[in-house]
């Protein structure tokens, strides 16, 4: 049995039949196409497939598809606009916060999650913000600067923005 | 209007505190890396994401006995069941699977067990595979490989490594032992030293005879992606895209395992997330994949999932060390004799009986003691295979000696640092002929213990230590201390042909000049995670003068990188980069003589800097790029010169490299629940000249986590029926963000003579130093309790046991009375489920 869904993945909106035991990692990978969203695990610990529905970041391995119909799911491949980087991908290779980068696509949605909480977080809050991520090559010490780092140029680019009456 | 994108970015660079260290060129800058834009944006080629037209998808069916005879396989069913193309056993395939090779045979009598892809009729460890469903989609696959009805005739299973190598039950019932092999090392015969169970006789009567043993806990390497593999049979070509680290090993090996022709198979390892030596191997799943694809003629993908990586993907460390250690009574070391156990597990792997050799070489560490000798015997466990994880061999040994280092200052009353400076090598003894036979070329133990004490606050936080002990507190402070070495830049191929290794351990490079001055640079080395593209560009940029943005680095393609070692042991840079450097001087070589013509002059009066030859005492000038379209064009060079000034260049390392470093690190322990804190870690690395500061941080970060994850939170472990417990990330507890701390690090810089570079490798020495300066720190932090050891990982159940029982009076197990080593009849699971608790 295939059950109709339609999903907004980064922007543009698809409509597709999938099995109900469909998860919605698979769905972005094998269906749409988004393979920038890994797996890392099959137990919802290592958030390599992290993703934000309506905004707020999800594992995607723990979701169904079903459950994301009529929803919007942003994705690391929508973060760039125009070729232009977002402050945090631009942060992240500022800071050397990767090494193999297969945990990369979710830590940073993840990141982006812990600043929309928390426009200015500690390092405290940042490494508690993360703790569903791993990442096995960087004991994390870059991360948590990218992150410091890229919450920063996110606030000054708001300011930016406010201040050129936007 | 918002702020431009390149504002933030400069804004965010101009943040980031990591200070080059060249002098105005290339190599030294703190460059950001070229393979991130990639990575971050989510366009990586990983292995899984390979789709090809009618590929098909593999699950495997594995064995859930340690030890057992397969007595009958039912694939009826599974056959039958929606999109299945196949159902593979190992009696289908027994003819042409051949036995996964080991390409390091220690001994010649070595013993080993022929390992197939697919079981046939026994299997030896829980996890081997027993069966493969290949069908339309993943799903189907899954369903079906549900429904394959094997039976077993359970056998017993030999787990724990002391009692397999005290004999009785056997892994493998037709080697008639469970040793594969017993490989010895002795200072003495070698002439390299004295006589050690001298030097421990002379100790005994008048010095001090430490005995302690120490147990290396079985790990997982766990990288990041899953292992997967994609084969494409194109006619007789055989194109396979594997999550590798050593795609021209695993070319050879699968032409010598399976009997085909090695110019018939290409391989490729895509971007690879992360190997850490676990996918330093020849695996059952790539010869699978191979099988299916050719049996099917259609593309076949295998992807593990993360529990299924877990528990067949290799482990590392498992060994129990014995060790007595001889010194004088003013702390002089004089000698000390290693007997270890090293579990193998079902099989050997690629280089499985070489890690503990790895390690025979370094437990002399930095210090100048006369006599050693190295006993090794390999056993046989009916548990998962065993082979390479980061440091391999040298984590174990440097944790022992480390570890004694601080337990002989213990013994003495004196500071752990007074006694390791009393031992080390003074700088001023370079070149030092080790009491192993090697030459360490370079080293300065005191910079780096001074830069380190600085960094620290070494006396400040002896006093803060002090005062919590007086006032009882009940956190307790615990500092631990870390001097180490390694041996990296693997390796000198005469070195691996006296050590039996099957192969040598050069590296190759090409540089391709382009018509539009744009280069090409060809590395044998395949990076998963360190950088090559962009360190690489570095050295090309300063040796050739062309710009680092007009460098495309190429690996991890046997069609395009015809030869290579590939990477693993530290040893892309020291070795790898040196074959770089070579192929580029090459180049200017070959440009030499065409530029000289185009100028009109003598060759000899031509000199070649930033890029250009100039005619010395002339303004006059050619670009290499300029040099490079003549050459393309060939209208006008010097009769008799080919048109090409493409260079190929091999290195073979006449020597290792010697990293070295001081590490120092301080925990809170808290004394009721045994929970311990990072509180500060200070690593102070010289591992020679630095091409690029920023990633060598990061390795060092990287690795620092691993082996502090050693110390305190990782163990694979397996129940009395041999099913692995640990057998996902719930349970398998990698440390996450908040479990660790921002560490400091620093540099001091003695260049290797090796290479060109100077650089020494830096990518173990983190993991190498870290396990010992946190497991020092915590029982440092408890010691006045009563505690002089607790099993890795110091968990808090641990740690609280050790605390109790010593405060109960208990006997500590690592005296030799209370534990006797390799005896039989010894319990026969090893401690660490932390039910018996304990000092040890």
């Amino acid at each position: 049995m295939m059950t109709r869904i339609s999903v907004t993945v980064d922007g543009s909106t698809y409509s597709d039949e999938v099995e109900p035991r469909m998860l919605l990692v698979h769905y972005l990978r094998e269906v749409v196409g988004k393979v920038g969203t890994v797996i890392g695990c099959d137990t919802s610990n290592c958030g390599a497939c992290t993703v934000h529905l309506d905004g707020v970041s999800v594992k995607s391995c723990n979701l169904l598809a079903v459950q994301a119909d009529g929803h919007e799911v942003s994705t690391i491949e929508g973060l760039a606009r125009d070729g232009v980087l977002h402050p945090m991908q631009e942060a992240f290779r500022a800071c050397h916060a990767l090494q193999c980068g297969y945990c990369t696509p979710g830590m940073i949605m993840q990141s982006l999650d812990v600043v929309r909480e928390n426009p200015t977080p500690s390092e405290e809050e940042i490494r508690k913000g993360l703790e569903g991520n791993l990442c096995r090559c960087t004991g994390y010490h870059n991360i948590v600067r990218a992150v410091e780092q890229g919450a920063a140029a996110m606030a000054g680019s708001r300011t930016a923005d406010v201040m050129a009456g936007e | 209007m918002s702020i431009s994108p390149e504002a933030v970015a400069e804004e965010i660079e101009d943040r980031v505190d990591v200070d080059d260290t060249g002098g105005g060129g290339e190599v030294g800058r703190a460059r950001v890396r070229k393979e991130d834009q990639r990575l971050i944006t989510g366009r990586t080629r990983w292995t899984d994401n390979i789709v090809l037209p009618g590929m098909l998808h593999i699950v495997t069916v594995r064995s859930p006995f340690a030890h057992a005879r397969i007595t009958a396989i039912d694939t009826t069913e599974a056959k039958a069941s929606p999109g299945v193309m196949d159902v593979i056993t190992g009696a289908d395939v027994k003819d042409e699977q051949g036995a996964l090779p080991c390409a390091w045979p220690i001994t010649a009598d070595q013993k080993s067990q022929p390992h197939p892809a697919i079981a046939v009729d026994r299997v030896a460890f829980a996890g081997e595979v027993v069966a493969v469903v290949v069908a339309r989609t993943v799903a189907q696959a899954r369903d079906a490989a549900e429904l394959v009805d094997v039976d077993y005739d359970e056998l017993p299973a030999v787990l724990d490594l002391r009692t397999a190598a005290a004999g009785g039950d056997l892994a493998h019932p037709d080697l008639g032992t469970n040793v594969s092999a017993t490989w010895v090392f002795d200072s003495k015969e070698a002439g390299t030293g004295d006589d050690v169970d001298a030097a421990i006789e002379t100790a005994r009567a008048e010095g001090i005879v430490l005995e302690r043993e120490y147990r290396q806990q079985r790990l997982i390497p766990s990288f990041m992606e899953p292992r997967s593999v994609v084969v494409d049979p194109t006619g007789e070509q055989m194109t396979m895209w594997s999550s590798t680290q050593v795609p021209h090993i695993l070319r050879l090996m699968l032409a010598l395992t399976l009997d085909v022709s090695e110019s018939k198979v290409r391989v490729i390892a895509p971007d690879v997330g992360g190997g850490f030596g676990g996918k330093l191997q020849v695996t059952p799943e790539e010869i699978i994949t191979f099988l299916a694809a050719r049996r099917t003629g259609r593309p076949v993908k295998w992807t593990e999932t993360r529990s299924e990586s877990l528990l067949s993907a290799h482990h590392g460390r498992d060994q129990w060390q014995k060790l007595t250690l001889a010194a004088t009574k003013d702390g002089t070391v004089t000698g000390l004799k290693v007997d270890l156990l090293a579990d193998m597990g079902a099989y050997l792997g690629l280089v499985t009986p070489g890690v503990p050799i790895l390690g025979a070489f370094m437990y002399n560490a930095i210090y100048k003691f006369p006599a050693y000798r190295f006993t090794c015997e390999n056993i046989f466990t009916n548990k998962t295979w065993t082979d390479a994880y980061r440091g391999a061999g040298r984590p174990e040994a440097t944790f022992a000696i480390e570890r004694l280092m601080t337990e002989l200052a213990v013994e003495l009353g004196v500071d752990p640092l007074e006694i390791r400076e009393k031992n080390w090598i003074k700088h001023e003894e370079f070149p030092f002929a080790s009491v192993c036979g090697l030459e360490y070329d370079s080293g300065n133990y005191e910079a780096a213990t001074a830069r380190a004490k600085e960094l620290f606050d070494y006396d400040g936080l002896r006093a803060e230590q002090k005062r919590r002990r007086e006032s009882g507190d009940t956190v307790q402070l615990g500092l631990g201390i870390s001097t180490f070495t390694e041996m990296c830049g693997l390796a000198p191929s005469r070195v691996l042909g006296s050590l039996s290794y099957g192969a040598g351990g050069w590296e190759n490079a090409s540089v391709r000049m382009l018509p539009t001055g744009k280069v090409e640079v060809v590395t044998g080395s395949s990076a998963h995670g360190q950088g090559h593209e962009t360190a690489w560009s570095q050295i090309v940029a300063d040796e050739l003068g062309i710009p680092f943005e007009d460098i495309e680095i190429l690996h991890g393609d046997t069609q395009v990188s015809a030869r290579g070692m590939d990477t693993y042991g530290s040893r892309s840079l020291v070795v790898g980069g040196q074959a770089v450097i070579m192929a580029s001087r090459k180049v200017v070589e070959k440009a030499k003589p065409i530029a000289a013509h185009l100028l009109e002059a003598a060759v000899e009066d031509l000199e070649f800097s930033a890029g250009s030859f100039t005619v010395r005492g002339t303004g006059k000038g050619i670009s290499l790029g300029e040099v490079s379209l003549a050459t393309f064009a060939g209208h006008n060079l010097p009769d008799g010169i080919e048109p090409n000034l493409d260079s190929d260049a091999t290195f073979d390392p006449s020597n290792f490299s010697f990293p070295h470093g001081t590490h120092l690190c301080a925990v809170e322990v808290d004394t009721e629940t045994g929970q311990v804190r990072m509180r500060d870690y200070v690593a102070v690395d010289d591992i020679g000249n630095v091409v690029n500061p920023l990633i060598v941080e990061g390795q060092v970060h990287g690795g620092l986590l691993q082996g502090i994850a050693q110390a305190l939170w990782e163990e694979a472990v397996h129940d009395e029926s041999g099913t692995l417990v640990t057998g996902s990330f719930v349970d398998y507890t990698l440390p996450t963000a908040a479990d660790t701390i921002s560490f400091t690090t620093d540099r001091t810089v003695s260049p290797a003579t090796s290479n060109d570079l100077g650089a020494k490798g830096v990518g173990e020495a983190g993991c190498i130093a870290s396990t010992p300066a946190v497991v020092n720190a915590v029982i440092d932090a408890v010691r006045h309790f009563g505690v002089d050891d607790i099993v890795m990982p110091c968990t808090p159940e641990r740690v609280w046991s050790a605390i109790q029982s010593a405060r109960a009076g208990g006997t500590s197990e690592t005296t030799p009375e209370a534990q006797p080593h390799f005896v039989e009849g010894e319990p026969n699971q090893d401690p660490g489920t932390g039910a018996e608790g304990g000092t040890r």
